[in-house]
């Protein structure tokens, strides 16, 4: 191939300002530089028109990264070149500092509606770098928080920053990180853990996988942060077997990142020393639990048990251990660099910085979204996610996987926070987000989360293990017509025990879906009980379907039906025999005339 | 029982010697029963014997676990695995039809080898897919945005695969 | 002593030791939280949920088995709230267990019926699906019946924890859990020692042993047998248990006339066997100190524990003694010196045994054990069948009069007697191996050092000069540390006890089950046990096995001397390794023994 390769773009401003601010000679003394690093045919110069912010000029962008530096002057000029393009470490001195790292992506796909409202900290270089290449990375401040830590802090100060920054736990529950952080560091130990939780199994979610694909090296650094800050000189990603790519890439990542010495002994020249290992996980949703993530890192059944002790006194191999999920970790190198008091202007009082959601469902743009904290559930759906196809109406939305709530309509303008959404009946949980039309039954959605968690349950404790069965199976009779009077307070009532009795988290949060679609869809629930309809139609056993006057009498029905359910003579209206009839619906498909009604 | 091939054997008996000289040896244990289905498509028991051995735990505890974990094979599979994805976009955008198709196809049920060795099938939580529901993976290879016509489809084309594989 | 702290409970305040749990701390303040899957030798599991209680400031009950006490603490035992919950979670279990309390082995000792009786559950709400599978019948001494079991996980953490056998693990999950040896074999394939430690703490009938009441009443009726009965020392001083009786008495003569009462034409005195196995073991003993035999040599007289050595220490075999068991030498007695000298045809007697152990049920079958062609025993019944059968029968047990054995086999020492109790056949054996090797009395013959419940006793004594270092483990685990010891360091011992349960045969897997509000294995009820046998011995005139003129006798009139070729060939044996093979974790192989 004779294309030439570029490492880098360098786009310098040509404007009226810049040029008078000596911009020309800027360009000369980057040109005699790079060639005298040989890095002539790596990295290309391009002019641009005014960028307009001509008091900070001469402007330079360093791409891929749009790393933007102001005021560079000929002295410049060697360190940027040393540093950036050779040594891949943007000079942070000269870098515009209103530019917060989040602010990059907005750089490049600001443009678009998708991602307007949204702002991007977790998510920041998704999209933006090669995640094979550590370069890219470095490229944009990369290990840089790392290094900060390493250089200018303390473990004490680092924890500091991260309490003060007021994030808390991406992965569901919302413990504030900081002081899980200064637990795990206060205690006395030679033998300490940091584990990166990305065993995210909620149905719908793929956030942590999209994270890590697109940007693995910000979890790794969150991780030396996190184990430089608690004295931890081992981290483990315990990641879903069912992720390859996402292991592929952090395979990599480790790889690279041992490679520049930021992982291994004496670190940056420090005398930290750490390093990263991957684990697999292997088919057990329960195995996001941290007691059960530990058991399973160990080799045994991923089952929880009793806390306390909590992992940050006897985690891991017995030893202190610190547990984060991806969002969380990625989160941590921005807070080192763009500050915990920049950090904490964003989002609500009690919920800090961003969250990242996986919507799913029926919207018009499914996909990952990073938004404040305080951003309202409608903001989302509609502003972002274009809200619902096909004209159909809104009717639900349920947050927080098989763990959390449905919530209707008028919780749509709801701002998203911890509390809000628990105060609200639902979990913020790890940031699944599943978008209900007027075509989704909301007992079958209960009875489908109940299948999830009976079947993803450890079977350790008595309620999860019985109880979510027996909730599944009144929710199946009910959505096959055979609810019973009374079977709405038993799921109440089986729901309020295992809730408040069960071992670990799983169990404690398995009967959300089916109370919160009690509390705000009852309705529902008792049309499916007194009058055996399912008003979405989604209940095929509750379905009827006839054959009305439309009917000509073609016999495309009466062929397709399998269990010939369907009688009349040809050119005469049709008939079905309904206790013949399964229900499949196939004639109400194949009717070119609407002759068949369903109800 | 049939005999496992000896240069995979071999490549798993040198994994086991790597990993039982770690610290905390046991806690490989997961690590090995991956490395097992990867080279052997299943967790044979002769396996599971061997890992006691090497690492040193009892085999009760080998198979609670490699029981307790899904993704764990205990019978041999079919040269491809369809994993259909029972996540909550592709329930709501039909998996069940597709489900059911499938079962149809192929004459299994799930968890179900086909006669032929060719498929098995499965049922998976999801799959991150959710922009292309209902989806299927086989193997490694994602197939989205499917109605019962495709799936139909999309089987055939592996048959037809795996005809022509046999004919060189 | 750490400073006690308050804690409140149902709003009264109480004094209580830290650093312990809340049930603990309710336990010594005669709050009896309700419980299932806590014992308290197992590791905490949490799992029933049944011990759950109100902590203000926690979001949800918390498992009071689990949970620290902590300074100010306001504890609820007893609301509303907990009562519903609770009864909601045994019903839960119940709605997943086969209805069959009238045909079930435990009923009326079965843990989950009391609990669902104090629990008040009188219409089941949420019943189901309930899991269905198939009963292992496969073992001669534990069944396995999957459907019975409620998932408390005992029997898992007693044969792992206790016992180090790792046979039992929880496989599946969920509602498909089921509690299974490895790859679902038959219990008879796998690594089970039989020792029946899973059946003690089941509280529900997921493990029994295999009962041979039928066959021994059948057997009892039938007139062409002589029928004849040993039983063990254990047996004696935990069967009034079954009757109701506080625990620890001794009830040789009821026992005696109630086997009588059975049907049983002769009963002889396992405590007559064990005094002929000292005889043996001491002269093997001393035979091999003096002629550097292998050393440590290592008892032989638990079946559990010899199971347990095929499968796991095959490199330990040529340690251990070749003697029988005492019932297989007392049953190999039976057979020959009592039958040629009644002038009754062998192969006419039904000759049974009542034993604390269900493991010498597994015994009794071993090919190793017969001779010409004959098997020593039987029939095997544990405590718990032969106190139904005593009940089934309708005798009086509790009144009854005490009788005593019959000759030649029934005669025992006080050494015979404290073969039941952890340490016994050590005590047993030095009182007669120092008295054979010096020629002197030994004076002090009760060795407390060998005595009561520390897992791992170790001790020396002199004989002539020569310093003889003796070890003692009784349950598996115990057992796997110290022959630990004995690999890396084989000259510290010279002879070692060692005994499958848990407190040797009074914690055995056949004795009776926990009565109300007593816990299975409770350390207070093993060593009660123990003390009657140790009181028996005491009682004793006679309290050396070499002393015991019925012993002496059988030598003189059969067995010439101890190792003869006669007693090789009805009172030895040999073992072989067996697969499939054990594996111990490393961890539990940790060597923790204090000098």
């Amino acid at each position: 191939m004779d294309v030439k390769e570029t490492r880098y773009k360098l786009t310098l401003c040509d404007g009226t300002a810049c040029i008078h601010n000596h911009s020309k000679a800027v360009q000369q003394a980057l040109e005699t530089e790079l060639d005298k690093h040989g890095l002539k045919d790596s990295v290309s110069i391009h002019l641009s028109g005014c960028l307009g912010m001509c008091t900070k000029g001469p402007i330079l962008i360093v791409n891929p990264g749009y790393i933007m530096y102001g005021r560079v002057q000929v002295e410049d000029v060697p360190e940027i070149v040393e540093s950036h393009l050779v040594n891949n470490k943007a000079v942070t001195r000269l870098i515009i500092t209103e530019d917060h790292l989040y602010n990059r992506f907005f750089r490049i796909f600001g443009d678009v509606d998708f991602f307007g409202k949204q702002m991007r900290i977790a998510l920041r270089n998704c999209g933006i770098i090669d995640p094979e290449n550590i370069d890219n990375y470095l490229s944009l401040r990369g290990y840089e928080a790392l290094a900060k830590a390493l250089e200018t802090m303390t473990p004490g100060q680092v924890i500091e920053e991260v309490k003060k920054s007021g994030l808390r736990g991406r992965g569901g529950a919302g413990f504030p990180t900081g002081l899980k952080w200064e637990f795990t560091a206060n205690q006395d130990s030679d033998e300490k853990y940091v584990i990166c939780n990305a065993d995210e199994g909620d149905p719908g979610a793929f956030m942590d996988r999209s994270a890590i694909e697109g940007d693995p090296h910000t979890v790794l650094e969150g991780m030396m942060i996190g184990g430089y800050a608690i004295g931890a000189g081992k981290g483990i990603i315990y990641i879903r077997a069912e992720y390859p790519l996402a292991i592929k890439r952090l395979e990599k990542a480790i790889a690279s990142a041992r490679e520049h010495g930021l992982l291994g002994e004496n670190i940056l020249g420090s005398d930290f020393a750490f390093d990263i290992e991957i684990r697999l996980g292997a088919g057990a949703f329960v195995c996001g639990e941290e007691t059960a993530l530990i058991h399973s890192i160990e080799g045994h059944r991923g089952m929880p048990r009793p806390r306390p002790p909590y992992p940050s006194v006897k985690g891991l191999f017995g030893k202190p251990t610190l547990i984060n999920n991806v969002e969380t970790w990625a989160n941590i190198p921005v807070i080192l660099l763009d500050g915990a008091d920049w950090f904490n202007t964003v989002g609500t009082e009690t919920s800090k910085g961003t969250k990242v959601f996986a919507v799913a469902g029926r919207v018009q743009n499914t996909g990952l979204v990073e938004v404040p904290m305080g951003t309202t559930l409608r903001e989302i759906i509609y502003d972002i996610c274009g809200g619902i196809p096909n004209g159909k109406r809104f009717k639900a939305v349920q947050t927080g996987g098989p763990s959390g709530g449905c919530l209707p309509e008028h919780y749509l303008d709801t701002e998203i926070d911890y509390e809000s959404l628990a105060k609200a009946g639902s979990i913020m949980g790890s940031g699944g987000m599943i978008v209900i039309d007027e075509d989704s039954c909301m007992v079958s959605l209960a009875r489908f989360f109940l299948e999830f968690t009976q079947d993803e349950s450890c079977g350790k404790c008595t309620p999860c293990r019985e109880g979510t069965k027996r909730m599944y199976e009144i929710l199946t009779r009910i959505t096959e017509g055979q609810g019973q009077p009374g079977d709405i307070e038993k799921l109440q009532r089986l729901g309020e025990m295992i809730k408040h009795s069960s071992l670990c988290g799983l169990g404690q949060s398995a009967p959300n879906p089916v109370l919160s679609t009690i509390e705000n869809f009852r309705e529902e629930y008792e049309e499916h009980i007194q009058d055996k309809k399912c008003r979405a139609g989604q209940c095929t056993a509750l379905l009827s379907y006839t054959i009305n006057d439309k009917c000509v009498g073609c016999g495309a029905c009466k062929r397709v039906c399998p269990v010939n359910a369907i009688e009349g003579v040809r050119k005469e209206k049709h008939r079905i025999l309904q206790e013949v009839c399964i229900r499949c619906g196939q004639c109400y498909e194949v009717c070119k005339f609407d002759a068949i009604t369903k109800a | 029982m049939t005999e496992l091939a000896q240069d995979k054997m071999t490549t798993l008996r040198e994994f086991m010697a790597e990993v039982s000289n770690k610290d905390y040896a046991e806690s490989y244990l997961i690590a090995v029963l991956h490395k097992t289905q990867e080279l052997f498509g299943y967790v044979p028991r002769q396996v599971m014997d061997e890992a006691s051995e090497a690492l040193q735990i009892p085999t009760a505890h080998i198979w609670g676990v490699a029981t307790f974990y899904h993704y764990f094979n205990l019978e041999p599979i079919g040269r491809h695995t369809i994993s259909v994805c029972m996540g909550t976009a592709c329930y709501v955008k039909g998996a069940t039809q597709v489900l059911d198709v499938l079962k149809k196809e192929l004459g299994v049920e799930v968890g179900k080898t086909t006669e032929d060795r060719l498929f098995t099938l499965q049922e998976a939580r999801c799959l991150g897919a959710c922009g292309i529901a209902p989806v299927i993976m086989i193997d490694d290879k994602i197939y989205g945005e499917l109605d019962a016509k495709k799936t139909v489809e999309i089987i055939n084309q592996y048959r037809k695969a795996a005809a022509e594989s046999r004919k060189v | 002593m750490s400073q006690m702290i308050t804690i409140t409970i149902n709003g009264k305040d109480y004094r209580v030791e830290p650093n312990q749990t809340v049930m603990q701390a309710a336990d010594t303040l005669g709050f009896k939280i309700p419980r299932l899957c806590y014992h308290p030798k197992l590791s905490i599991e949490g799992a029933c949920r049944v011990c759950i209680v109100e902590v203000e400031g926690q979001r949800n009950f918390v498992a009071s088995c689990a949970f620290p006490v902590s300074d100010g603490m306001k504890i609820k035992t007893n609301t509303h709230a907990l009562r519903r919950a609770r009864r909601d979670i045994v019903e839960l279990i119940i709605d997943n267990h086969p209805m069959d309390c009238h045909t079930c082995e435990r009923d009326g000792n079965c843990e989950l019926q009391r609990l669902a009786a104090s629990m008040g559950i009188r219409a089941r709400h949420f019943a189901g699906e309930r899991k269905r599978y198939e009963e292992d019948l496969s073992s001669e001494a534990v069944i396995r019946n999957p459907e019975k079991c409620i998932l408390c996980g005992r029997c898992v953490r007693m044969c792992s924890e206790i016992q180090q056998v790792h046979n039992l693990t929880q496989a599946h999950r969920g509602f498909q859990t089921v509690v299974m040896p490895a790859y679902d074999l038959p219990m008879a394939e796998s690594v089970c020692t039989a020792c029946g430690q899973c059946i003690n703490v089941c509280p529900t009938a997921a493990f029994v042993e295999k009962n041979y009441t039928q066959e021994l009443f059948e057997q009892l009726n039938d007139p062409e047998r002589v029928k004849v009965v040993q039983f063990a020392p254990s047996v004696r001083a935990a069967i009034g248990e079954a009757f109701g009786l506080p625990i620890g008495q001794n009830m040789e003569g009821q026992l005696i006339a109630a086997l009588r009462k059975l049907g049983f034409d002769y009963v002889f005195d396992t405590q007559f066997g064990a005094d002929l196995t000292i005889m043996e073991e001491a002269n093997e003993f001393l035979e091999r100190l003096q002629n550097k035999g292998t050393l440590p040599m290592i008892t032989s007289c638990s079946s559990a524990w010899m199971k347990c050595l095929e499968q796991f220490y095959p490199d330990l075999i040529d340690n251990v003694s070749t003697c029988k068991s005492p019932m297989s030498m007392q049953g190999a007695m039976i057979k020959t010196y009592f039958a040629d000298k009644m002038g009754i045809d062998p192969t006419k007697i039904c000759s049974a045994a009542a034993m604390c152990c269900t493991a010498k049920k597994y015994e009794a079958e071993r090919p190793e054990l017969m001779f010409d062609g004959m098997r020593g025993v039987d029939v095997v019944v544990t405590t718990r069948e032969i106190a139904w059968m005593i009940k089934s029968a309708g005798i009086d047990f509790v009144n009854i009069q005490p009788e005593k054995a019959d000759h030649p086999l029934g005669l025992s020492s006080g050494a015979g007697a404290i073969f039941g109790a952890t340490g016994g056949v050590m005590e047993a054996a030095i009182r007669t191996a120092y008295e054979l090797y010096t020629g002197q009395t030994l004076v002090d013959i009760e060795v407390e050092g060998v005595r009561g419940l520390k897992g791992i006793k170790e001790g020396s004594l002199t004989m002539d000069g020569q310093e003889i270092r003796v070890a003692v483990a009784h349950g598996l685990g115990n057992a796997c540390k110290l022959l630990e010891v004995v690999r890396q360091d084989p000259q510290r011992y010279h002879f070692i006890e060692i005994m499958g349960c848990p407190g040797g045969c009074v914690g055995g897997g056949g004795q009776p089950y926990a009565a109300i509000n007593t816990i299975p294995l409770d350390d207070k009820a093993l060593k009660k046990r123990a003390q009657a046998l140790y009181d028996l011995d005491r009682g004793k005139t006679i309290r050396r096995s070499h002393d015991n003129p019925d012993v002496q006798k059988l030598y003189k009139e059969f067995l010439q001397h101890p190792l003869s070729s006669v007693s090789h060939k009805y009172l030895h044996t040999h073992y072989k390794a067996k697969l499939p093979k054990g594996i111990i974790p490393k961890e539990a192989k940790k060597i923790e023994v204090t000098q």
